[in-house]
């Protein structure tokens, strides 16, 4: 099976995904995650100024089959949250790297983190 | 001790579709996905493989007799060519297997189909006991040698009837027929687990392919599918929405009743239900529809004000309706339609509310 792993951003182990835009940093969770849970129905976040230290549970993303918790790929404080995905939960399954974008944070020490996966390294994981 | 692969193994890898395993056997989840194959055979046909399912054979001149003592419904009544669903019973009333008992259209004795693992267990219980009441009757387990599919839907009828080499289109429901698909000898039956019309049909397992493929045009649906439609139907699951061990429930407690026949002279937990039918059922099967956001799954905590009165068998999104439904038995006191209820769904209290579980109907005429 072929993922989309595209080149523009970040990804951890946990398949969430980090796109730096304009100071804050957009995470959302990738292609072969929402192809393991299939059918997302519900998507727990969290408020905007909540923060969390990297690794942290942020939220919940649960599908027909199974219920997850979503990471956050580095600390900091949320700065928005996309309340389209709430509602619309299956665009997480349909464009997971574009509408299905879940939360904006700010990251507290940048976001160079060694941990994080670089493309490369993170279709080397899914293979 | 590994997993079977059905007969159609090969022909669900190369479609590539999800596996898991599901009673023993390794089966499709989905093939597309849950919610798409879920609404293929609500609106127009889907295709399922089900040979995970189990065939016995009973057979001799006290096949009735030993059919009618072990499950519950009056298997008497049955015409040739007729079906009946049924429970199978332990002395103490509690349901061990739920079943689809057919009476051959054409020749003397019974087909009936436990659920997927339970195969062996109700053939040696059926020869066991007509050792033991000395009923010249025998049974054999089917199940390695036969497969079985479902096509179910408002298209599904047309589709069968066009691929069959006879009539089966005014067959009723509950009825079932001889016919070959393409050469392969089949029995079709209109009965199903997914509150469509439709057939299931059962062949000899070296058929399977052949049988697949003459409906290579409707879209398969796996076991995800198979949940989410049979749940919206209000259909109980044999091992999660009752359990010999882990869940026992007689047919009373499991809504099962109308396929109890008491005027029976003798039948295997009988007395148990007799002497429940009189008192009544301390906790009962109830459909939920939650009411805030989550999935009400297997095992989760039903809550009154703030008491523990009950827990969720089974649960899901319900692709129909849009919103989350769950079968769980609470205490008989707050078993009434609208009673309101709250779901402990991982820490977190929703509300959710007692709705008759035939969730087709019920929901359908909210809308």
């Amino acid at each position: 099976m072929e993922y989309d792993v595209p080149d523009d951003r970040y990804y951890t182990e946990s398949h969430e995904w980090l796109e730096e835009r304009n100071g804050s940093a957009r995470i959302g969770i990738a292609d072969f995650a929402q192809d393991e849970l299939g059918d997302i129905v519900f998507v727990d976040l969290p408020a905007v100024g909540e923060t969390f230290a990297k690794g942290d549970a942020f939220g919940v993303i649960e599908s027909i089959k199974a219920v997850s918790d979503i990471y956050v790929p580095v600390g900091g404080e949320i700065v928005d949250r996309h309340e389209t995905v709430v509602d619309e939960p299956e665009l997480v399954n349909d464009d997971p790297f574009g509408e299905g974008w879940l939360v904006e944070i700010e990251a507290t020490d940048g976001i160079e983190d060694p941990d994080l996966l670089s493309p490369e390294e993170y279709r080397n994981q899914i293979e | 001790m590994s997993l079977q692969k059905p007969p159609l193994y090969q022909e669900h890898a190369a479609a590539d579709a999800d596996f898991t395993d599901f009673g023993g056997w390794e089966m499709p989840v989905s093939f597309e996905s849950i919610t798409s194959e879920h609404r293929a055979v609500r609106e127009s046909a889907g295709i399922f493989d089900v040979s995970h399912m189990g065939e016995v054979s009973v057979s001799g001149p006290d096949a009735t007799e030993l059919m009618n003592r072990l499950t519950t419904n009056a298997v008497e009544s049955l015409g040739p060519d007729d079906a009946q669903y049924a429970c199978i019973l332990r002395e103490d009333g509690s349901i061990l297997d739920d079943t689809v008992v057919y009476r051959y259209p054409d020749e003397e004795g019974y087909l009936f189909v436990p659920n997927a693992g339970n195969d062996a267990e109700m053939a040696s219980r059926w020869s066991e006991f007509a050792r033991r009441w000395d009923l010249d009757a025998s049974a054999r387990n089917l199940t390695d040698e036969r497969g079985m599919i479902a096509v179910q839907g408002p298209d599904a009828v047309e589709r069968v009837a066009e691929g069959a080499d006879h009539p089966v289109e005014d067959l009723s429901r509950f009825s079932a027929a001889r016919t070959t698909i393409d050469d392969v000898p089949c029995l079709v039956a209109r009965t199903g687990y997914t509150g469509e019309d439709g057939f299931e049909i059962i062949f000899p397992s070296e058929g399977a392919e052949t049988v697949w493929r003459a409906f290579d045009d409707v879209q398969p649906c796996g076991l995800g599918a198979r949940d989410t439609l049979r749940l919206e139907a209000g259909l109980l699951l044999s091992g999660q929405d009752f359990h010999p061990e882990e869940e026992p429930r007689t047919p009373y407690e499991a809504g099962l009743g109308f396929v109890v026949d008491l005027s029976k002279d003798r039948f295997v937990g009988r007395a148990e239900l007799e002497a429940q039918k009189e008192a009544g059922a301390d906790e009962q099967l109830v459909g939920i529809r939650v009411e805030g956001s989550g999935i009400a799954r297997h095992g989760y905590p039903i809550l009154v004000d703030g008491t523990e009165v009950g827990h969720v068998t089974s649960g899901t999104m319900s692709p129909t309706f849009d919103v989350p439904i769950a079968l769980g038995y609470v205490d008989a006191e707050y078993a009434g339609d609208e009673t309101d209820l709250q779901i402990d769904i991982r820490g977190r209290t929703v509300e959710a509310t007692v709705v008759n579980h035939r969730f087709l109907e019920t929901l359908g005429n909210n809308t």
